[in-house]
């Protein structure tokens, strides 16, 4: 890589990780990430190939609570330059390359969590420091310490990807193409079915007697190839407008009449 | 704006004081800590207004030791709840009897519920809704994908930002009472009844798994395939070839080669996809990493393409 496009790859690496914690501009998502790496190395449209399908696997990736969800940051950002360093060393096979990079993805979203648990220790002092000025009323060392916390967390993705911009791209395409067909093969293979764990985290977190059905009314819907995602989501908020009156209107129903909500239940109750 | 001018006699925020707030609480979470939480990106996001409400520096040192206490919200919900919290300190800065009890309690008392309906909204609807869409685009290569996601999500993350700070500082301490009212239940509802269609629909769209096992092998009446050696030479051969594919609907190959995968397809597409979300989603609720299901998935990759399974 030229020495412009490393530092445009650090600055992109510095504010996926800013964003992997404040979770704001959203620059960690993989969708951002990846294109924003493959602009700045002269590859913008298979970064955004790579950006697309990782945000895929990422969909459901979220920081509940205390939780770190798996790390989005480090996972595209490092993917994404992997992709770069093999398309520089001259690799043929964009598609195999593209998938090779979503598996490495994976491996390096565990290893990015570990790294955003540390630094989520290392801010406890940070904010002891905060305690420190405090008490003497010193507000531009709070606002230091915080600006220090955030440059810490940009680096915690910073500094990888500097290490990997420096391993020399025929090594990355030398890998690639050392990797028997079978593998590439199966690895695509897997990667058609990782989808379903970002959707599952979301159904888990959606799912309710009354929300199923409209899950199935999506999935039968989209058998239809003519009807663009577009399509389907005013589809989708269609029915929700529509069921949410109902049901409205069906509470006001139930409040206004006295009887157990059927009129013929009411006269065969009546009947005797 | 008329707020700005209810008491004439006292400290007040200005819409300038105001948004230097908002501005700052967007790094709510950047010393998120396992002691405290957000503790430190809250008092972070208070300073505007504590140096404009308290002069006396004692003053000041009691205001940041109180924002500096255990604080974790959902990021975007904790507008609304440093909006009441800002009004909160002017009265107290102007004189009312507010105490450090009542302000933190505000704060522990609205963390809560907000962040169980920010996480749902945002994280579980909005952002993978956008995701999708802007990912499907991106597939193809076009940067109005990664565009439409960022755009689309960001003018929605600053307007609420801004509106729900804003709508919190007018409505003070009432605010808790006013969110049980209905009207965020009904959008959070309307929110999960489109995220489940559109996630539905996303399954049968990009989840992909194909079977590639043969099912059969059934030799064909000689009239229903296209006899190759028999077609006049040249290109009439070709036009002729084309004619009983496409109008007489002939067959390429003399037997009719069907997979396990066409199998399934005819009871309904995508089938094999739909199960296998199911069964991620129980083993997630088994509290199985969704980490180690990837890994697997890509290990029944692997597998199922060596023994010529997928």
């Amino acid at each position: 890589m030229n020495p412009i496009s490393i530092v445009l790859v650090i600055i992109v690496a510095f504010l996926a990780g800013m964003e992997g914690i404040l979770d704001e501009w959203e620059f960690h998502q993989p969708i951002v990430a990846c294109t924003l790496i493959g602009l700045v190395c002269g590859h913008p449209t298979e970064g955004i190939i790579l950006g697309g399908s990782l945000q895929f696997m990422a969909l459901g990736w979220a920081n509940i609570g205390a939780a770190v969800a798996p790390d989005a940051a480090l996972a595209s950002v490092a993917s994404g330059i992997i992709l770069m360093l093999a398309l520089n060393g001259g690799t043929k096979d964009v598609t195999a390359a593209i998938n090779t990079a979503i598996g490495a993805a994976t491996a390096l979203s565990v290893a990015g969590l570990f790294l955003t648990m540390i630094c989520r220790t290392l801010a406890i002092p940070i904010v002891h420091g905060m305690d420190a000025a405090a008490e003497k009323g010193d507000f531009g060392a709070i606002d230091r310490l915080q600006i220090g916390a955030i440059c810490m967390q940009g680096a915690r993705i910073a500094i990888p990807a500097a290490a990997l911009c420096f391993i020399p791209a025929q090594a990355v395409t030398g890998v690639l193409e050392a990797m028997p067909a079978w593998l590439s093969g199966g690895m695509t293979v897997g990667g058609g079915m990782v989808a379903c764990v970002g959707y599952a985290m979301v159904i888990n977190m959606m799912a309710t007697k009354e929300t199923w059905p409209f899950f199935v009314l999506g999935f039968v819907f989209a058998t239809l190839k003519d009807l663009t995602l577009i399509a389907l989501g005013l589809i989708g908020g269609c029915l929700a407008i529509i069921y949410l009156g109902l049901k409205e209107l069906a509470k006001q129903g139930a409040g206004s009449t006295a009887g157990s909500g059927d009129p013929l239940g009411d006269i065969l109750d009546d009947y005797e | 704006m008329a707020e700005d001018i209810k008491n004439e006699n006292g400290i007040h925020l200005t819409v300038a004081d105001r948004r230097a707030v908002c501005n700052r609480h967007q790094y709510l979470q950047g010393s998120w800590n396992y002691e405290r939480m957000q503790n430190g990106g809250w008092c972070y996001a208070m300073i505007p207004a504590i140096k404009k409400l308290y002069p006396k520096k004692e003053d000041q040192i009691e205001a940041l030791k109180r924002h500096l206490e255990f604080y974790n919200t959902h990021p975007y919900m904790s507008a609304p709840v440093i909006g009441v919290t800002l009004a909160m300190e002017e009265e107290r800065a102007n004189g009312a009897p507010i105490d450090d009890q009542a302000i933190q309690g505000v704060k522990v008392g609205m963390m809560g519920p907000l962040a169980g309906v920010g996480d749902p909204l945002f994280w579980y609807t909005v952002r993978p809704i956008l995701g999708a869409l802007g990912a499907s685009l991106a597939l193809g290569g076009s940067i109005v994908g990664p565009l439409l996601f960022f755009i689309a999500w960001n003018i929605i993350r600053l307007a609420f930002l801004w509106y729900s700070q804003e709508f919190g500082y007018k409505v003070g301490t009432d605010i808790s009472k006013d969110l049980s009212g209905g009207l965020l239940g009904r959008v959070t509802e309307g929110a999960s009844i489109l995220g489940m269609f559109i996630i539905g629909a996303l399954v049968q769209k990009w989840v992909s798994i194909s079977f590639t096992p043969v099912v059969s092998n059934v030799k064909l009446d000689s009239a229903a395939y296209i006899h190759w050696n028999k077609l006049p030479a040249g290109y009439k051969g070709i036009e002729s070839a084309f004619d009983q594919y496409f109008n007489q609907g002939l067959s390429l190959t003399p037997t009719k080669t069907t997979t396990l995968q066409q199998n399934l397809d005819s009871l309904i597409p995508g089938l094999a996809a739909l199960g296998l979300t199911l069964l991620v989603c129980k083993l997630l609720k088994k509290k199985v990493s969704p980490i180690v299901i990837i890994l697997c998935l890509f290990g029944v990759g692997i597998l199922g393409r060596v023994i010529g399974f997928m």
